[in-house]
């Protein structure tokens, strides 16, 4: 399996996550943000850090990039992304998934360990991130329950940014493409406690089995 | 060239914790009554083809699930800045 993990100008956590792509199996390189080379690619991860400087908002200059052109084609034919955190703000400004990340309640940066609810398990992934409020309009989100596509929530009293309904990530319509805030790169080795990201990466790396 | 200044507010209903700091700032330096402060962004630019600003803001300056956009078109008159 050959992951590819998109990196732009300012983006840090690129590295973090190629080496979790590799635990979960398989090889990972790096994709350029000037690149639309996606040759033999069969998951995206498109990474955590302050893109272009989260100039203007937050992702929403990166979703310009011949790099997340060529993810949004990738992802239009099924290919499986996952976005982490900066990753996820790209993926909502680029429209792969609903909704949007607003700056954290507190205003406050946080960088703590929260746990998080997904498929009737708990995983424990730190979260690290000025703007990961995630909002959208009640309908849509009423949308988005019934489909099934709230794929993270902040367990109670997790919740570091106030986001709506608790929501830590979601996924689209089609399943092919999941975000999520939180950093499952940063939760792989037990030198740095938990394990429980490599879940999310095995998880993707399922899809394709 | 003609100017413009967009400006880029919150939408009404979205909780705004800078607006919210703001506000309760304003009491301890001395300034009452003041309420409902929202934070937005203000962008100036020259366009050839001022017709191509509203797109513009839909797909970049603003982000229009989250934010309302305003686009002033300044003329030469009233482009001086009134600070005093």
């Amino acid at each position: 399996m050959r992951w590819g993990v998109v990196q732009f100008p300012g983006s840090c956590d690129e590295r973090d996550a190629l080496h979790a792509c590799e635990l979960a199996g398989g090889e990972a390189r790096l994709v350029w943000h000037e690149s639309r080379d996606l040759d033999g690619i069969d998951a995206i991860v498109v990474p955590g850090g302050f893109s272009y400087g989260d100039y203007l908002r937050a992702g929403s200059i990166a979703r310009f990039s011949p790099a997340m052109e060529a993810v949004a084609e990738f992802a239009a034919a099924g290919g499986p992304v996952l976005g982490i955190c900066n990753g996820f703000q790209v993926l909502c400004e680029t429209d792969l998934l609903p909704g949007a990340l607003l700056v954290n309640e507190s205003l406050r940066f946080v960088c703590r360990q929260v746990e998080l609810q997904v498929a009737g398990e708990t995983l424990s992934i730190p979260a690290k991130h000025g703007e990961g409020r995630y909002w959208a309009p009640e309908a849509m989100l009423d949308e988005l329950e019934s489909n099934g596509q709230v794929a993270f929530r902040y367990a109670p009293g997790h919740n570091p940014n106030g986001s709506l309904r608790d929501i830590a990530g979601v996924r689209n319509e089609a399943g092919n493409v999941l975000g999520l805030m939180p950093h499952p790169e940063h939760a792989v080795d037990a030198m740095t406690g938990s394990t429980d990201g490599l879940r999310v990466f095995e998880f993707v790396a399922g899809a394709l089995a | 060239m003609p100017k413009a200044r967009v400006l880029i507010r919150p939408k009404e209903g979205i909780l705004d914790p800078q607006g919210k700091a703001v506000e309760r700032a304003l009491p301890a330096l001395g300034f009452e009554g003041v309420e409902h402060v929202r934070v937005g962004r203000m962008v100036e630019l020259e366009a050839e083809d001022p017709a191509q600003l509203p797109a513009l803001c839909e797909k970049l300056l603003a982000n229009p699930l989250i934010e309302d956009f305003e686009i002033e078109e300044i003329n030469a008159a009233s482009s001086a800045p009134t600070n005093p």
